[in-house]
Formats: structure tokens, sequence, C-alpha cells
């Protein structure tokens, strides 16, 4: 439950940033099918946890001390909503410019995933049907009789 | 036993009978308007897999597995697949790279329309199906026990 | 002050992926693992796209009268890994399932304990 109540969440922050592809699909997909998958392991597993007795500290030592770093590393980092940024200069401005005369397409995700870069985005299917595949040689055969 | 009149989850039914086909509709809807607004192939095929998902859950996995048999499933993901490779190969038949759109019509702009269009069913195809073959997956897992 | 009000973005998707990182090393559940992985990654997710958002601009889809648009190549990105994320997600899962018919337990040190005892 608190995993899609997540989803949603994340959903809605990315329509306040202005990716309004990447909530609905978000929406369409932490909603729907990773709750449904966490929910099926679920009944599928052990449905109660074993307690844990020992509480171990190395772990939030190692996590902390990354999390400094991280943060440490963060001072060089562009301002938030700064149009300046590197990022926003070079190939996204010849995107955003461009793709009106070079594709025709208004929407500018589709532009860029299906036309600029169509070749990543055959990959990326090839990803989820192997993944598929993978899913359906783990979990696909009914017919055995007996433990595998 | 139940008395024979009515299924105990009548509301559900009739809730689900009226919301599925718009909610196909609407997943063509996205996909065919990925151009103009926001959407496109992936939202497009994990929507219409809910929908499946719905009447699974709704109306029994039986049911449900009758329309989308294993076979269908597999064929229509390898199809999405071949699909994209295909239009990639039509335009290196062309004459131009692998992919480029430019060369599928006789107008630049139509040929990136075309591309854009074949591609964004192959994609809607494929993440349908392979949304679904992972649901059934787990769900008839269930089943056998 | 400027570092904070600028750099805050950065600093909550830090948070969530020391959260996410810390359930994945510390917890011993194997579905709990597969929880946090999903948190790591959907703060890496918020940590591309709000790295695309540009002030005053609005989502990039061209329209009438509007110049200033967010940048749509995280967009892209993300897109797609979204969904290639739930497909992965499900292939651990399915995996967590094989593993717990083979072993009878989803529990970490179980597990190594079946394995090493022969």
């Amino acid at each position: 439950m608190l995993f899609g109540i997540y989803s949603f969440l994340t959903a809605s922050l990315f329509v306040t940033l202005d990716a309004v592809d990447v909530a609905f699909t978000e929406a369409a997909v932490g909603a729907g099918i990773s709750t449904f998958l966490m929910l099926s392991t679920l009944a599928l597993t052990v449905p109660r946890e074993k307690v844990r007795r020992k509480r171990n500290v190395i772990p939030l030592l190692v996590v902390t001390t990354i999390g400094a770093t991280l943060v440490y590393g963060t001072f060089d980092m562009p301002y938030f909503n700064d149009p300046s940024a590197p990022l926003h200069s070079h190939v996204a401005r010849h995107y955003i410019e461009a793709s009106a005369d070079e594709v025709g397409v208004p929407n500018l995700v589709t532009a860029v995933l299906a036309s600029y870069r169509s070749y990543d985005t055959l990959g990326e299917v090839t990803v989820i049907f192997t993944a598929g595949i993978g899913v359906l040689a783990l979990l696909g055969y009914r017919k055995r009789r007996g433990k595998s | 036993m139940r008395p024979p009149t009515q299924p105990h989850n009548l509301v559900l039914r009739i809730a689900a009978k009226m919301l599925i086909p718009p909610i196909l509709m609407f997943a063509l809807y996205v996909l065919f308007h990925g151009e103009t607004g926001p959407g496109g192939g992936f939202q497009a095929g994990v929507i219409f897999a809910a929908a499946f998902v719905l009447y699974a859950l709704v109306f029994g996995i039986g049911l449900a597995r009758a329309v989308a048999t294993e076979r269908v499933l597999r064929i229509l993901a390898s199809l999405g697949m071949l699909l994209y490779v295909g239009v990639g190969l039509a335009s290196l038949f062309a004459g131009a790279n692998f992919l480029d759109y430019d060369v599928l019509a006789q107008e630049r702009l139509e040929g990136q329309h075309l591309g854009i269009f074949l591609t964004e069913i192959s994609i809607g195809m494929t993440v349908a199906a392979v949304m679904m073959i992972i649901f059934f997956a787990f769900a008839e897992r269930g089943v056998r026990r | 002050m400027n570092v904070l009000i600028g750099h805050y973005n950065y600093w909550i998707v830090i948070f969530l992926m020391m959260a996410g990182l810390y359930v994945v090393i510390a917890q011993g559940n194997l579905v709990k693992k597969i929880v946090g992985l999903n948190i790591f990654q959907a703060s890496v997710f918020i940590l591309f796209i709000s790295m695309g958002k540009v002030e005053g601009g609005t989502a990039p889809i061209v329209t009438q009268g509007v110049s200033l648009y967010s940048n749509p190549l995280p967009h892209v990105l993300i897109l797609t890994a979204i969904v290639v994320g739930v497909a992965t997600t499900a292939l651990a899962l399915a995996l967590v399932v094989r593993i717990n018919e083979a072993y009878r337990s989803v529990e970490e040190d179980e597990i190594h304990e079946q394995d090493q005892s022969f």
C-alpha cells in the first residue's frame, strides 16, 4: 500500500516539475503494475517477516559517510531551476529549436524519443522484451507435477 | 452454497464492464495522440495492460486467459520488436542510415510522421504484451498450488 | 544562503538515495531489499527531472505563445527508465518467488545457511 502511495507522490512531484509525460508513465506504471507485483510476491512467499534481534551499526555508518560525501559533492553543481546551466545549453537547445523543422511533432519528448534518439528506444524495448522472456522462463510453466 | 441468482461481486462486475472499454479506448487515444500531447507508446502499453489486469481481477483469470493466451501474447511482443527493427531496416534499404525516418515517404516531414507512428505502435504492442505476460505469470503461479 | 536554496533538490535526492541504500544493505528480507532498490531508483528519477526543470518554463510541448520550455532530454531518459525499471523489478521478484520455492525462505541468512551446509 505504501508503495502505491509513494508512486503517486513521485508522479505528482513530476507534474510540478513540468514533466507531464514522465508523470503519466509513473502514475500508470507505479500505481498499477508495481503495487500488483509487490502484493503478489508477498502472497506467493512468506507473508510474515522474521524479526531481527541484533542492531547493526555498520550499514548506518556506511550510509551516512556516503551521504555526507555526496552532499559535499553537490556544492559544485548548478542551482535548481537555473536556465543557464550547461545541461540546457548544448544539445537540448538544438532539439527545442530545430525540432519544428526537422521532425514537425509538437510533443518534444516524443520527438526526441522516437526520432532523434530512436536507436536508444529500440534498445529499451529490447530490455523490456528480455525481462518478459525472463519472467516467462522463471514463472511460466504450469504443467509441472511436484516440486521443481 | 450461494444463491444462484447473483454473484457476490455484482457491483464490481458492472463497474468493470462499464470501465474496461473506455480504458482500452483511452490507451489507444494516448497512443495516437502522443505526438500532440503527453503520451506515447510506453504509457499506452501500460494502460492497455491495466485494462486486462482489471478484467482478470474481477472476472477471474480463466476468462482473461481465454482472450490473452500465451501464444497471442508472445506473438504480440515479438511482432512489436520486429516492426520496430523493420522500420529501421526499411530506412536502410532506402539508402539512408538505420532508423532515419526522412526517407520513408516522399516528403521529409511526412516520413518523420510515418516513422514515429509505426515506432509508437510497436512500442505500445511490446510493452502491453510484456506487462500482460508478467501479470499472468505471477497470477497463475498462485493458482497452481 | 543561496547555496541552500539552490541545492535543496539535490539534498532531498541524496536523502532518498541513502534511505534506499540503507534498506538494501541492512535488511535481510529479500522483498524488502527490492523495495529499497525501488526507492533508490525513484530518487535517481527525481534527480534527473529536477535537474531538467528551467525556471519559468513549461512542459516541453510546443504551444502557441510559449518560448521557454523545460529541458526534454531528461524526460526522455526517465520515461523509458521507469518502464524498464518495472520490468527489471518484475524479473527480480520472479527470482525471489523461485528462491522461496527452492529454499523455503526469503531471509538472506537462512538462504546462506542452507547453501553452505552440505
